[in-house]
């Protein structure tokens, strides 16, 4: 039960920035992306892969990243490494269409889900044009929403994916 | 009566109905709205609690030296801290529990439940933290432990409290006189309902920072007044030396009402190390440790004439709360049974029972949903022995009146017209005829695949004010406004509603107006947001605060300009004369001049008289009692073959009174009954009863709705301002979305394949069982 003492630098690329940070081996995505470099918005509220609130982007794909190491990001491993997470989907002042869509048709309540369901649907808008319903569907099965604002997170996506039936 | 009912507004008003979108929602979507977890200080800690993994044990020993010898482990906080934290030990539960157990003291070192806490570490990170915990050594004498509730009133069962295992007496509420002939027709079963977790994605997390005398907690609740005022005075603290933030909150559903363990942790271990400290419990602790819904046993016998009218509710209610009882809301399984129908005759006889699991809280309607389920579930089958359409039914049944007080309901049709709205959007028609009609469109895709629509009333005795409820509204020397309440948003849409309600009796854009809400040092005390109170307690407070600025605004402008000023009136931030006699003055112009003397409003729900039918002053003396009523509508589909039930449509019309925010009143509506589909299907926490144990403790297991579960959900506004409520007509909506949906499930589901279950989740063993055993349309002879 002793401490994980295997600290090595890691260089990770974040929003399109470089970091370069000291991270035991156990380390989780998550926890250096809020804890390490400040971006809150990623949520974690299960720690096991099981809600989705904690998801972003690595090389397009959505990913738990409280299911992803750190070390397994570092630029240099070979792996997919381009990690976005929700605080870089505006362009600047200028919502995101999926952002906007949530906005318009109060497809959330707390919140505490709604980054993880935004970029669980980019990540889909970005490997299927006007994507059917079902593959929406598809794409945040595995984003829980306690409140229950399924229904109208379904219609933002429509709204923003301009999706077929 | 119908249609859109319009604000109370002054006469120049001039800005039709503004409903604004969810105020917060662009901070939401792009990840910068700040939970409690989001908070980061300097020197910050990072707390695990060692729990007990036994259901019933005495704390022998403890042992920490392992732990402290880490690196990065920061502080232990144990029993002998607790001990010395106040004057008085610390206690916990409404039992006044030691904080954490005394090993070597016997009567005061139990634990009850697993998950139970024995003490905290504090790190320099997580998991360090956990390492830390894990590292302590705590030495158990264990005990015989019962955690299924009838077991629990078993005359062998093990003692949980030196009481006993049953809370107090047996509650029993009897209106009217037992009929002396048995009636004619006679529904009687016993009904049970699980362990539901609420599992807001947002855990009970806490931010705590001592300073001097001081301590600021950033805490994901429901009430940052309350919670300041139990924290104060548990600390031994003026209310004023604590703090409480909670700018936005991931959830709540009834179990943030109250502090819990976490926050008196987390200020503890602050002060301890005189260093900043996050106590953020992660999923496993939370649905083990942090609230459920308790389970019911409800044995319900319901006795009619031949012609439906009921002659006698019967109801013998056991409710599991588990090993404490916690504060705040209280569940009420009584309520249905004495509210929802005319019936000359009610006994309800509820116990709450003690077992070694984790304690019950509110939770979205507490007891109503449980209740309801069985009530509804027995007027459904009393409907089909009396071949009456279900709804046609409850018809025969309504009453205008709060019997058990023997006074009207302040809105005395609003559940005629819930079942009027439900049936017209639904399509279902009083022959029946528009059932099969909606029973063949959505024909069976597959053999073995059977349609079925389920009706269901509910009740609800929250939706009304609740103090304190207060409200500032400030006008700066620009003419724009800030709106201050230490009453929280916990998703609701609290802050848009507010909003919307000052920006319309000033005539402003939304934009104008900023409001600062969720911070016991900025703004009056405003209310819990539980029992749906929180838009009726906070519009009328609001509003008025609001209307006292205006005042004083158009008080300086008669002096100003040496009018009347009832002839002013106030228009897009200027100010004329009705006759338009004088040039407009705008409003920063005059709050220049008064600089720096500013235009503050203050308003209070008492003094807004906007109370009625409590145990406060009343609105002009009406003598009514406030409830609010609904009805919801399922149409399922269930599969024969694999016992899967699918919710195609939902149905849902509850009572709010005046509906100020559409779009906020619909996602409520839709969260509900969603949540209302898990506890009707797959929601429960499963213990294996012989080691006390919960199944799933996690969300992998523990299975709240997906979007695949879910289905179009329509909300059948009944829009019914309710003036007898308050002035303004308004009711809370928070939870009475959810109440009605299960009983209309497991109606719907009955209608499809004839089976009548009594035991809710309706999960696909239990379908698949009952389909193969050919039964269960009978009275079951259990007994609870």
């Amino acid at each position: 039960m002793a401490r994980d003492e295997r600290v090595g630098d890691v260089v990770l690329d974040v929003n399109g920035q470089r970091h370069t940070l000291a991270v035991e081996g156990r380390r989780t995505l998550a926890e250096t992306l809020r804890d390490d470099l400040g971006l809150t918005g990623t949520k974690e509220s299960c720690g096991m892969g099981n809600c989705g609130a904690c998801t972003v982007l690595i090389d397009d794909d959505a990913v738990y990243s409280c299911l992803v190491l750190t070390a397994e990001c570092d630029v240099g491993s070979g792996r997919p490494s381009r990690i976005e997470t929700i605080e870089h989907l505006a362009d600047g002042q200028a919502m995101h269409p999926l952002q906007q869509a949530f906005v318009d048709c109060d497809a959330l309540q707390c919140g505490m889900c709604t980054p993880g369901q935004i970029l669980s649907l980019e990540a889909l808008r970005r490997a299927v044009p006007q994507p059917r319903r079902c593959q929406i569907e598809t794409a945040i099965q595995g984003n829980l929403c306690r409140c229950g604002a399924y229904r109208h997170i379904l219609q933002a996506a429509v709204q923003a994916l301009g999706s077929r039936p | 009566m119908t249609g859109r009912a319009q604000i109370p507004r002054p006469a120049d008003h001039a800005h039709g109905d503004r409903q604004p979108a969810r105020l917060e929602a662009a901070q939401k979507v792009t990840g910068r709205a700040r939970y409690s977890a989001d908070v980061s200080l300097p020197g910050a800690l990072w707390v695990a609690i060692v729990r007990s993994p036994h259901p019933h044990a005495r704390v022998l020993s403890v042992a920490t030296s392992r732990a402290e010898e880490l690196p990065g482990v920061v502080a232990v906080l144990d029993d002998v801290d607790l001990r010395g934290a106040t004057a008085e030990p610390m206690t916990w539960y409404e039992e006044e529990v030691p904080f954490f157990p005394h090993p070597g003291t016997p009567d005061e070192a139990f634990v009850r439940y697993v998950g139970d806490e024995v003490l905290a570490i504090a790190a320099i990170d997580q998991r360090t933290a956990e390492d830390g915990a894990a590292a302590v050594v705590v030495g158990y004498e264990i005990l015989p432990h019962v955690s299924d509730v009838l077991e629990s009133l078993g005359s062998d069962a093990p003692r949980i409290h030196p009481s006993g295992n049953q809370v107090g007496e047996i509650d029993v509420i009897e209106r009217g006189r037992a009929p002396e002939q048995d009636a004619p027709v006679v529904v009687e079963r016993v009904y049970r309902t699980p362990i539901a977790i609420h599992n807001a994605l947002e855990s009970h997390v806490t931010t705590a920072w001592w300073e001097d005398d001081q301590v600021s907690l950033h805490t994901s609740t429901q009430a940052v007044n309350d919670v300041r005022e139990i924290m104060a005075e548990r600390l031994g603290l003026g209310h004023n030396q604590v703090r409480v933030v909670a700018e936005h909150v991931g959830g709540g559903f009834g179990a943030k009402q109250v502090p819990w363990k976490p926050a008196m942790i987390a200020a503890l271990m602050s002060r301890k190390t005189g260093r900043p400290v996050h106590v953020i419990p992660d999923r496993r602790s939370e649905n083990l440790a942090h609230g459920k819904r308790n389970a019911t046993v409800q044995r319900v016998r319901v006795a009619a004439s031949s012609d439906g009218r009921l002659r006698s509710i019967e109801a013998e209610l056991i409710a599991d709360i588990g090993a404490y009882v916690m504060g705040g809301e209280a569940s009420s399984l009584a309520g249905p049974y004495l509210h929802l129908y005319a019936c000359p005759h009610v006994r309800t006889a509820s116990r709450r029972v003690y077992t070694n699991t984790g304690p019950a809280v509110a939770f979205r309607a507490p007891g109503y949903v449980e209740a309801t389920f069985a009530l509804e579930s027995a007027m459904d089958e009393l409907a089909g022995r009396l071949a009456i359409d279900p709804i046609e039914l409850r018809r025969r049944n309504y009453t205008e009146r709060d019997q058990q007080k023997d006074r009207p309901w302040s809105s005395p049709r609003a559940l005629m017209r819930s079942y009027e709205r439900v049936a017209e959007v639904a399509g279902w028609g009083r022959d029946g005829a528009a059932r099969s009609r909606a029973r063949s469109n959505g024909a069976p895709a597959r053999p073995g695949v059977k349609a079925g629509l389920g009706f269901a009333a509910h009740g609800w005795r929250g939706g009304s004010a609740q103090p304190p409820g207060e409200a500032w509204v400030e006008m700066n020397a620009d003419g724009s406004v800030h709106l201050m309440a230490a009453v929280q948003d916990i998703g609701t849409g609290t802050r848009t509603v507010l909003t919307q309600l000052v920006a319309d009796l000033l005539g402003i854009e939304p934009t104008l107006v900023r409001l600062t809400i969720g911070d016991t040092a900025a703004g009056p005390s405003g209310p819990a947001s539980a029992g749906s109170t929180t838009t009726p307690t906070m519009a009328p407070a609001v509003v008025a605060a609001a209307s006292d600025a205006r005042r004083r605004l158009l008080d300086a402008a008669a002096a100003r300009l040496g009018v009347d000023a009832g002839r002013l009136r106030l228009h897009d931030r200027a100010i004329t004369t009705i006759d338009r006699s004088c040039e407009p003055l705008e409003v920063s112009t005059l709050l220049a001049e008064l600089s720096p003397e500013s235009i503050r409003g203050h308003g209070s729900l008492l003094k807004a008289g906007a109370l009625a039918g409590h145990d406060y002053p009343a609105v002009g003396g009406q003598d009514v009692s406030v409830h609010t009523f609904g009805s919801a509508i399922a149409e399922v589909e269930v599969d024969t073959l694999t016992g899967e039930i699918r919710v195609c449509r939902l149905v849902v019309a509850p009572d709010c009174g005046r509906i100020l925010n559409e779009a906020m009143a619909e996602s409520q509506v839709i969260g509900g009954a969603t949540q209302g589909i898990g506890f009707a299907l797959t929601e429960e926490q499963v213990f294996d009863h012989s080691l006390g144990i919960a199944l799933n403790d996690g969300l992998e297991g523990y299975l709240v709705p997906t979007i695949s579960d879910t289905c179009p959900i329509v909300h059948a506004a009944v829009d019914l301002p309710d003036y007898g409520a308050n002035s303004l007509g308004v009711k809370g909506i928070g939870e009475q979305p959810i109440v009605a949906v299960p009983a209309a499930i497991a109606n719907a589901v009955h209608d499809a394949i004839g089976i009548r279950f009594t035991e809710l989740p309706l999960t696909r063993k239990r379908v698949l069982d009952a389909l193969h055993s050919g039964m269960l349309d009978e009275p079951a002879t259990e007994s609870p």
